[in-house]
């Protein structure tokens, strides 16, 4: 199994350096905005925008043709400036659709997730029409136009592929950003009444952040397809809020997962179908597509905090609620033993506490055997009887209660 | 090959002058998007067959070839479609109709468990199902995998997989349910990718095709699919009737419906199971964007006319199918339109309508119903402000009536926080209410009905003032100062208690 993965990964060259260097800038570039996107709980906004910006690029396609024919421009500046065109009504609907939604939601009291589906479903429908309306005969493919693919990078001037310079630059821009407005950003996301009353404005904060956010998935769909663009703006935040609660910690080790995404995306897609297939009859499977096996690893580390995470994983929480459970129940049996010498008030033993349902047994007998072991009560014949430390124990735990209770 | 077309587009200039300003970028834009009809003549004949849109019309005669980009069709065209004389015709009007009822159904729940986009989610998590379906199926026979069933059994296995795995994220961590939406659908979309390149360099060959075959194309819905919508709705449908109440308790209030001991989470599985249902269907018959459409918008319109899940259900059903047969008929009347784009854009159009004019949360309502408040409450204050102002005057000479004292806009300018210009447009209300007379040059004056009008909100306001003082211990969220109705809501011992405090206070209100 080793050699198959050495051999998988053997053929690492430059190119494979680059795909992942671009796709972790992109990944990076992506995640920074989309912590505040989770904060504010419009996570879903990457799908709807990988959507809304089809119009955008009909549109901006048909108007670039327009001033062509209607000669205000010459035909080379136009066939120049049509990526600018088709980026500028990319980012435009993006901004659009997310003022829409706002408008939506806040004119009609829709729920937010509704008024995203009515919004991107017919900005996309729009597009689709437009396609077939107007530019029937023209090639628009959107998923060319849209959706470039990380595995085709092309390298370009001085060495560095163009995608990655794209991609890099996105990130420095965002990163200054973020740096420039981060408590602005913060108090908005958290409490934007407070901003308001600071002077911030959290309306346009919001716009700000909607445009930043349309402007970097637009880009970054060109330059890295989709799939990665929509699986990268959420899940390394979200990741990272599991491992975390403080957000300058939380952003730093946000832009961590994304860049160990992007490496061992990659360096899974060039070993697992292989590994996996090889063994299934199919030996010329050696490879999968990288952006698909990024969003799969983003979502697998997801699973790992989800478990694993310390304060917030599901076992640490688990171990959290059985430890209480278990303290619960030990106060319980000693309770019990307690009010039941009292009431009996002659002799010492009593028959051991039967286990109730809300403890469950297997709590039950652990909680006895630990009593035992740390001497609070003793076995005797007829079943368990309090020693002189467990009576100052629980006799502890009541005042405490009723202090608790006074109070 | 097409760019070739486009640069033949003849120049329209001379139609308007050349003038270089933002304007007529927006006029050119709006020139090239709706009235070149050039291009429509260069439209080779092929690219109407190949998709979406159904071509039912006849040929045109070819001299208005030029000119036909929409144009109206023959009498007989409408007639044939509208009464489903085509087989095509009539398979995707019923195929999207009896879909966009059982979405409409199913999204009312969906929209009010505040899971909308969670059809988007099973939609893209069908993805992996699907490859692994194949895959399995070319495993144990190869040149198999392409059994239909069994595609749509592995594409509703891991839709509901995505759909269990985001109920779980989010009950069991603190993230929220738009992140959880959001990872399941990239996760489960990255994986259902990987999957279809590994499937497309299979040796085997028999997988070419199999994103179209299972993605499906709301023109090429075809009679089995047809039959199997059927079936998914009147599941849905009988599923709605039979579980009503619970699917209602469970939306607005899952608490108060486990604490009742019904199984929650079996019912919600019920629910989220025909959401599935209707996703998979959708997506083989009609594709991706109309499902997610139509399980969203009819619910979202359906909510600004009622408060009642009943009406609202039916609504939202009504909404669904009429958008899927404006739709369909359209893009068969207008071969031009495709279909599915055409059926969400009427949905969308049917929700902006609502949006306007919901008659229960519709935007003009409740702008009316918030002005027509904003001006009662400005009469009030008016008509208490030129109480205060008359009664001070009173003072010396408590023999004349409140009628007999004129108030100008200055008097009463500073008795409240409002501009002039609010006064001005409350002393017009109040005016054409007949509770104030205008007398030009010094004022105005209370007629006999604002008299007892300004006395009786003058009384209610002091007595609530009063209630407040004496009684807020009691409940003070029965205090409606400006309401006239503070008999109906206290006690009348307990008025005429207050009235006699207020009497001994503003002894003048005794007299008039």
């Amino acid at each position: 199994m080793f050699t198959e993965i050495q051999h998988g990964l053997s053929a690492w060259g430059s190119f494979d350096t680059w795909i992942v260097i671009t796709a972790a800038l992109a990944a990076m570039a992506c995640a920074l905005p989309g912590v505040f996107l989770v904060l504010r709980q419009q996570s879903m906004m990457g799908d709807a925008l990988s959507h809304t910006v089809l119009p955008g690029i009909v549109l901006a396609f048909l108007m670039s043709y327009g001033l062509r024919n209607a000669e205000w421009i010459s035909p080379s500046t136009q066939l120049a400036t049509l990526p600018l065109f088709l980026f500028g009504g990319a980012v435009v609907l993006g901004v659009v659709s997310a003022m829409l939604t706002e408008f939506v939601q806040r004119l009609g009291h829709v729920e937010s997730s509704a008024a995203l589906g009515v919004v991107f479903t017919s900005l996309f429908a729009f597009g689709l029409l437009l396609i077939r309306l107007k530019a029937d005969s023209v090639h628009i493919d959107p998923d060319c136009v849209l959706y470039g693919n990380v595995e085709t990078v092309k390298l370009g001037v001085a060495g560095v592929p163009r995608a990655t310079a794209m991609v890099g630059s996105l990130l420095v821009v965002n990163l200054t950003l973020v740096l420039l407005f981060y408590k602005e950003l913060t108090i908005s996301a958290f409490d934007p009444s407070l901003a308001t009353t600071l002077g911030i404005r959290a309306r346009i904060m919001h716009y700000a952040l909607m445009a930043t956010t349309a402007a970097t998935l637009v880009a970054a769909f060109e330059s890295v397809g989709s799939i990665l663009v929509i699986t990268m703006l959420v899940a390394p935040a979200a990741t990272a809020s599991l491992l975390t609660d403080r957000l300058p910690i939380r952003l730093v080790v946000t832009l961590a997962i994304a860049f160990i995404t992007a490496l061992v995306g990659h360096a899974m897609a060039l070993t697992l179908p292989a590994l996996v297939f090889s063994r299934l009859g199919f030996p010329e499977i050696k490879d999968a597509s990288t952006a698909g096996m990024m969003a799969v690893v983003a979502g697998m580390l997801f699973i790992l905090a989800m478990f694993f995470a310390p304060r917030h994983g599901m076992i640490s929480k688990g171990l959290g609620q059985t430890r209480l459970a278990f303290r619960l129940a030990c106060h319980d049996q000693l309770r019990a033993l307690y009010q039941a010498e009292r009431k009996t008030s002659l002799g010492a033993t009593v028959e051991a506490t039967a286990w109730t349902k809300t403890q469950g047994f297997i709590l039950h007998y652990l909680a006895t055997w630990s009593l035992i072991l740390s001497q609070q009560i003793a076995r005797t014949a007829k079943g368990h009887k309090l020693t002189s430390r467990g009576k100052r124990a629980i006799e502890q735990i009541i005042t405490n209660v009723s202090d608790d209770t006074s109070t | 090959m097409s760019f070739q077309r486009q640069l033949d587009w003849p120049s329209k200039t001379g139609s308007f002058a050349v003038r270089r300003s933002a304007m007529q970028t927006a006029i050119c834009l709006l020139f090239i998007v709706w009235s070149n009809q050039e291009i429509t003549a260069q439209i080779s004949p092929h690219s109407e067959a190949s998709g979406q849109g159904h071509q039912t019309t006849s040929q045109k005669p070819a001299g208005s070839l030029a000119d036909n980009r929409l144009a109206w069709p023959a009498a007989a065209d409408v007639k044939r479609v509208l009464l489903m004389q085509d087989y095509n015709t009539r398979i995707v009007l019923w195929g999207t109709t009896t879909l966009g009822l059982a979405a409409g159904i199913t999204g009312t729940f969906l929209l009010l468990r505040k899971r909308s986009l969670l059809g988007d989610v099973v939609g893209h998590a069908s993805l992996p199902g699907v490859a692994i379906a194949f895959l399995i199926m070319e495993l144990r026979e190869p040149q198999s995998g392409k059994w239909l069933p069994g595609l749509l059994i592995g594409a509703s296995i891991s839709g509901i997989a995505g759909m269990v795995s985001t109920v779980i994220i989010r009950s069991c961590t603190r993230i929220k349910e738009d992140a959880a939406l959001a990872i399941t659908l990239g996760a489960f979309y990255g994986l259902g990718i990987v999957l279809f390149t590994i499937i497309q360099k299979l040796p085997t060959g028999s997988q070419a095709g199999l994103g179209n075959f299972i993605y499906g194309n709301t023109a090429t819905i075809t009679q089995s699919e047809v039959d199997l919508i059927w079936r998914v709705a009147i599941v849905a449908i009988v599923a709605a009737g039979l579980l009503f109440k619970e699917f209602g308790l469970l939306c607005f209030d899952e608490q108060f419906a486990s604490s009742q001991g019904w199984p929650v989470v079996l019912l919600d599985l019920i629910l989220m199971g025909l959401v599935v249902a209707v996703c998979v269907i959708g997506l083989r018959s009609v594709g991706l964007l109309l499902v997610v459409a139509l399980l969203i918008i009819p619910a979202a319109s359906a909510r600004f006319w009622t408060e009642k899940l009943s009406h609202m259900t039916f609504c939202a059903a009504v909404i669904g199918v009429v958008s899927c047969y404006v739709g369909a008929v359209s893009s068969a009347l207008f071969s031009r339109l495709a279909a599915g784009a055409v059926i969400v854009l009427t949905g969308s159009v049917m929700f902006c309508a609502s949006l306007c004019f919901g008659t229960r949360r519709g935007v003009l309502l409740r702008w009316y119903t918030r002005r027509r408040l904003n001006q009662r409450i400005a009469t009030q204050q008016l008509l208490l402000a030129i109480f205060e102002t008359v009664e001070t005057a009173l003072l010396p000479n408590p023999q004349q009536a409140l009628t007999d004292v004129t108030v100008t806009l200055e008097d009463l300018l500073p008795k409240r926080s409002w501009t002039a210009k609010q006064l001005r447009r409350s002393l017009h209300e109040a005016q054409k209410a007949q509770y104030l007379a205008s007398h030009p040059g010094r004022g105005h004056r209370l007629t006999a009905q604002g008299g007892r009008a300004a006395h009786r909100a003058a009384r209610n306001h002091r007595l609530w003032e009063l209630y407040l003082l004496q009684h807020a211990d009691v409940a003070p969220g029965h205090v409606d100062r400006d309401a006239d109705r503070i008999e109906q809501i206290l006690d009348p011992e307990i008025i005429s208690g207050l009235e006699s405090a207020l009497f001994k206070k503003y002894p003048q209100m005794a007299a008039s």
